[in-house]
């Protein structure tokens, strides 16, 4: 990272520190949503942007925690700062079973996709008969006063939550950040890039891949005791569907998969572009049924056509927080795409 | 030479696929600092012996053991602990990663911390001659240059033999010069064994200790390659008359 991207990253912070003393409910509202994509995706990420395991079943994650930290909190009273180690720990080990089974037995790609939205759906109809947690009914947190803020519960106004998942996006960068630096980083991106030359270059890659489920899935996990507290009420039906993995993901994607600033980036883009789309077609007084959807996926539809490796790599570039490192040693032919390729690697 | 102690011994490995016996009883051993070629037809079992060797596959029947310990059924990653560092006839770099990221996985295997890594690839890449592309993408270099960081990777995780398949071929025969001179460089130096499938003559007759010839699956040679390429059987199968005379 160089001087210039610091200096914009110190100043993206302070706006953010800032936000609430400005924005209205309704764009502070806005903000926690981006936020809390931006988190989940960041999770998300570890898993396949730095691993190479796809996951399209990360609301499973979400939801286990949401529903272990609010199971705790309506029967026992036990707060989401207890309440949050059980998420992890449910997560972690439906995590760690979830990637024994795929790969011991040698399951990959596709198939290892398949079986994490499996795992995601026979949990959400498992919920759905679990009347302890309100089965198909939904589970409601009591809604309390929310000018006092009562941190030990995480029961507040809306600023506190907004702050609280500010400080979430920001950990979850510092910590990714880290990793992607550490030996962890390096072996993931090895194993993702060529998982039979990382195992013959001494890597214990079930372990690494292990590792890399075991972190986005307590990741996820405290996304969900988030979502639990900020929104209050959780349908199996809802936060199991697989359209909300699919919405962790496409964040990521976006932005840009295995860079660190892409799953924030898309999570911005996609949500204000959701939003911006159902202002212009009100504003315009278009009322067609799901048109909001087509606009939303002809956009996606573009970004990956013009931009596969996300926005990000292209808009740090622009805006020069990447150099072009491999101008100097190549040698004619793709000349663009590596211009392209390696400024998604300084990006990240 | 023959003073020196086995390093490496493959004692009686067989492995068949589909009942295609693609390595039949085969014994040979690779003495400490030594340098021994596998030659033979395509098919030979020649990969197939590396894999066995390497960990990529557990051999139906055999052992393999490198300075007293066994190696057989074991994990490549593994196997590479065990002081195994082998490069794949196929290049297999690690595309969205910089050359340097690159060896620095290989060096991960021995060093304590990244920054030790950082350093350790630092002198391999200066050896096989990639220091100056050390921050280009693995995916923008050429075919050559991708075996000389095969080559690197595997020898930045330090092992005690070096198992090299075909990183000549495609080679021209100034590079191959190049390459080889890298290997003999290395093996003085270090005194790290070398055990290397190659079609390339040249590179096994400047290059080779002992020749070990396979031809459908068995051991039908072995020796120095003066007298390996006069070896009647070896002519038939493999190189042709007119090789004798090169």
């Amino acid at each position: 990272m160089n001087r210039r991207a610091l200096i914009a990253l110190a100043l993206l912070s302070a706006a953010l520190m800032l936000l609430p003393w400005f924005a209205n409910s309704y764009v502070l509202s806005v903000a926690t949503l981006i936020l809390f994509f931006a988190f989940a995706g960041q999770a998300w990420n570890v898993m396949m942007g730095f691993c190479g395991q796809l996951s399209l079943g990360h609301s499973l994650y979400v939801g286990v925690g949401a529903y272990a930290s609010a199971g705790l909190f309506m029967h026992y009273g036990i707060g989401p700062w207890a309440g949050v180690w059980l998420a992890i720990s449910l997560c972690v080990a439906l995590g760690c079973l979830i990637g024994f089974l795929a790969f011991r037995f040698g399951i990959s790609g596709v198939y290892f996709a398949l079986l994490t939205i499996a795992f995601c759906e026979f949990t959400r109809i498992g919920f759905d008969h679990l009347q302890w947690l309100g089965g198909p009914g939904g589970l409601f947190l009591k809604v309390a006063q929310r000018d006092t803020i009562d941190i030990a519960n995480f029961r507040g106004p809306p600023a506190m939550y907004y702050y609280a998942i500010l400080a979430l996006t920001a950990g979850a960068l510092a910590l990714c950040t880290w990793l992607l630096k550490s030996r962890a980083g390096f072996y993931w991106q090895a194993i993702r890039e060529n998982e039979e030359a990382a195992q013959a270059l001494g890597i214990n890659t079930f372990r690494w891949k292990m590792l890399a489920v075991a972190i986005s899935s307590a990741m996820t996990a405290v996304a969900g005791v988030f979502y639990a507290f900020y929104y209050n009420n959780l349908f199996p039906e809802q936060i199991f569907h697989i359209s909300r993995s699919i919405e962790i993901i496409l964040g990521p994607v976006i932005g840009g998969v295995g860079t660190l600033f892409g799953p924030i980036l898309g999570a911005v883009v996609l949500t204000l572009l959701a939003d911006g789309i159902t202002e212009l077609l009100a504003a315009i007084g278009v009322e067609v049924p799901g048109i909001k959807q087509v606009f939303y996926g002809i956009v996606l539809l573009a970004v990956v056509m013009f931009l596969p490796h996300g926005i990000w790599p292209a808009l740090a570039r622009k805006l020069g927080f990447a150099r072009s490192e491999d101008a100097h040693g190549d040698s004619g032919s793709g000349a663009t795409a590596s211009a392209a390729t390696s400024a998604r690697k300084e990006a990240s | 030479m023959s003073a020196q102690p086995v390093l490496l011994e493959v004692s009686h490995l067989s492995k068949s696929f589909r009942g295609l016996k693609a390595v039949h009883n085969v014994s040979f051993a690779v003495p400490a600092q030594g340098v021994v070629a596998l030659i033979g037809p395509n098919g030979a079992g020649k990969t197939t012996c590396f894999n066995l060797i390497a960990g990529t596959f557990a051999p139906d029947s055999g052992a393999v053991h490198l300075g007293g310990t066994s190696l057989t059924g074991m994990r490549s990653d593994q196997a590479c602990k065990a002081g195994i560092g082998r490069t794949y006839q196929v290049v297999k770099p690690f595309p969205d990663m910089t050359v340097e990221e690159n060896v620095m996985v290989g060096a991960l295997n021995r060093a304590g911390n990244v920054a030790q890594a950082r350093h350790a690839a630092a002198d391999v890449l200066k050896l096989v001659h990639l220091d100056k592309k050390s921050h280009i993408r693995a995916a923008h270099l050429t075919l050559p240059e991708r075996k000389r960081l095969e080559v690197a990777r595997a020898l930045a995780t330090q092992p005690k033999i070096l198992l090299l398949d075909e990183v000549m071929a495609g080679l021209r025969p100034t590079e191959v010069d190049q390459i080889v001179a890298v290997f003999r460089r290395v093996n003085q130096e270090t005194g790290l064994a070398i055990l290397f499938v190659e079609h390339v003559m040249r590179a096994v007759m400047a290059l080779a200790h002992t020749v070990v010839v396979l031809h459908h699956g068995e051991l039908i040679a072995r020796g120095t390659p003066a007298e390996v390429v006069r070896d009647p059987r070896v002519i038939e199968s493999y190189l042709g008359a007119e090789a004798v005379d090169g």
